[in-house]
């Protein structure tokens, strides 16, 4: 059985996901006979908006084999910046907006120009800008949260009935970005780059591949999606929250290698992703129905994404 | 308008390098070398480790820009500063790693760096890859190489190293003008895949392009080279004829056992 599913894992990058998600399904149903109505589902869609937009932009960084540490508190960085310009400052809603979106799209170039220009490890150099964001996200907010934002921002967080189910529209809008990066990554020739700086940074660099555009722009691309993962955040929870992006990181990346996609870079679907996000959040709103604390739902992130790691280098292994 | 230093052998000079010089902080890793490349030949470059072999490699395929020196080609002088200008050149290179992207298929990693892109505004606005004719493109070139890959779709980390090296090959020949540069095309290769892409390599040359061929595999340099560039010390310590000198002298001048000048003449190349 277990071979079995590391074949899957191989065979198709998207299969084994979608088969883990139907099967924490079918376990959280069996646990709970409120998990499987419509309400549920479109309250874990909506959870998991934030996390699931955070996730392409890792999507993509994992890809060209960087790794993003900073994209939680860089979103809640872009949140106060968007949502205190607006309501401290007086500033228009969509100009405020506009201006946390720079801020996060600013992090991902400095995130991708110490990784190209100075050849820093991505790892190191996004643990050092997570910090920054973090600094500069309770100097700024002075450790408050900001409420009473402008309707403009919340917009996204309001919904339309589908089925019986609320469907918010910041849900559609991770849909759609979803299906555009998938189709990018797949389709186009940067897209492709992308895959190819991830295989061989080397091998791309001598085929006339310019690595460093390629990259720079996979980091600032992420910022974007960081951009708009933050106003996602205001339109869910309608303030400005000077707490939020610790768990965003880990969740993201959890998202991302439970999706299929290799951490060593150059393989996987941005699609993967998406489901990789939702069986974060079936199994944070499952163990919840079930009353079970919410520190063990962080534990079991945790274990979560050791499990798909390890899942990820064993394939591999036996891919060679 | 002919230069004096150029065209004095029997065909005329595709690629010439003269004097190129390149420093590595204290250490000389080309110290003023020479070569001289001929259409539709294959020159074999041969030297011992830390000779300059791929340092010369690097700076005629634009993967290093050399302090000092010229490069001419076709007699015109030129300066690659990446190898994205030797490329638009016509010089292609199958590098040593291969540089190919082992989790993409066969035709994207042929058209790695050079996609087609689908005809059309859209097409070209977003630069959206025409896939079907990348695929039927990269059959093509594989089958005028009969190279025995029929799935172009195929990761190329499936495939066996000569097939590997053949896709390298083929992407190389396909694209290349002028001259195509081998680097130990045939490492890690067991006798029968060496024996294919050294046929390889002939098809290649046949179709009239000039190959420089790095190896340290002496037998097949002697079997399928017309010319032997032997490099000592960053330098080009003699040029000669593999069908006159024999393999053991060869690898004295490699090795400095033997100086050039004590070679017989004959065996030196005209």
């Amino acid at each position: 059985m277990e071979l079995h599913l590391l074949r899957t894992a191989a065979a198709g990058p998207a299969l084994a996901p979608l088969l883990a998600l139907v099967l924490t399904c079918v376990f959280f149903a069996t646990q709970s006979d409120r998990f499987l109505s419509p309400q549920n589902f479109s309250l874990i869609l909506q959870q998991e908006m934030v996390v699931g937009v955070i996730a392409i932009g890792q999507t993509l960084i994992i890809l060209s084999a960087g790794i993003d540490l900073s994209c939680g508190m860089v979103m809640a960085l872009g949140s106060i910046v968007m949502a205190k310009l607006a309501v401290a400052g007086g500033m228009n809603a969509y100009l405020a907006i506009l201006c946390g979106v720079a801020t996060t799209v600013a992090f991902g170039l400095l995130n991708g120009a110490l990784v190209t220009l100075v050849r820093l490890p991505s790892f190191i150099v996004t643990l050092g800008t997570m910090n920054i964001a973090l600094a500069l996200t309770q100097i700024y907010s002075e450790a408050q949260t900001v409420t009473e934002v402008p309707a403009a921002m919340t917009a996204l967080g309001n919904t339309f009935s589908l089925g019986g189910a609320e469907i918010s529209y910041g849900v559609v809008l991770m849909l759609v970005l979803y299906a555009a990066a998938w189709l990018a990554l797949r389709n186009t020739v940067s897209g492709r780059h992308v895959y190819a700086v991830g295989n061989d940074p080397e091998a791309a660099r001598l085929t006339g591949i310019a690595t460093r555009r390629v990259l720079i722009g996979v980091y600032a691309v992420a910022g974007l999606m960081y951009g708009i993962a933050s106003l996602l955040a205001v339109a869910r929870t309608g303030v400005g929250d000077s707490q939020a992006g610790e768990t965003e990181a880990l969740e993201a990346i959890t998202a991302v290698v439970l999706g299929g996609t290799s951490l060593f870079g150059g393989r996987g679907l941005v699609l993967g992703s998406l489901l990789g996000a939702l069986i974060v959040g079936v199994i944070r709103n499952g163990l919840t129905l079930m009353g079970v604390s919410s520190i063990y739902q962080v534990l079991i992130t945790g274990i979560l994404v050791i499990l798909a790691v390890s899942m990820d280098k064993l394939s591999r292994r036996k891919g060679y | 308008m002919s230069l004096p230093a150029s065209g004095n052998g029997p065909t005329p000079l595709v690629l010439e390098a003269r004097r190129l010089v390149k420093r590595y902080g204290k250490v000389t890793a080309l110290d003023g070398v020479d070569l001289d490349l001929r259409a539709g030949e294959i020159l074999g470059v041969i030297g011992d480790n830390g000779a300059g072999k791929s340092q010369l490699i690097m700076a005629l395929s634009g993967a290093m820009v050399p302090d000092e020196g010229e490069v001419r080609l076709d007699g015109k002088p030129v300066h690659f500063r990446s190898p994205i200008e030797a490329r638009r050149h016509g010089i292609e290179t199958v590098y040593q790693g291969l540089a190919v992207a082992p989790a993409m298929t066969i035709a994207e990693n042929l058209f790695l760096g050079r996609e087609i892109i689908k005809p059309g505004l859209c097409g070209r606005l977003l630069r959206i890859i025409d896939k079907e004719k990348m695929v039927s493109q990269a059959r093509q070139h594989m089958a005028s190489l009969q190279i025995g890959i029929h799935s172009m779709t195929q990761a190329v980390e499936t495939l066996s190293g000569g097939q590997r090296q053949g896709v390298a090959v083929a992407r190389s020949a396909a694209f290349a003008r002028h001259v195509v540069i081998m680097d130990e095309p045939t490492a890690a290769l067991g006798v029968k895949e060496g024996n294919m892409v050294l046929e390889l390599i002939r098809k290649v040359r046949d179709r009239g392009l000039a190959v420089i061929l790095i190896s340290h595999n002496m037998p097949y340099v002697f079997e399928i080279a017309d010319r032997i560039h032997i490099q000592r010390l960053g330098k080009r310590a003699a040029v000669v004829d593999p069908k006159r000198i024999s393999m053991s002298d060869a690898v004295a001048v490699m090795t400095g056992a033997k100086r050039p000048d004590e070679l017989p003449t004959d065996v030196l190349a005209h």
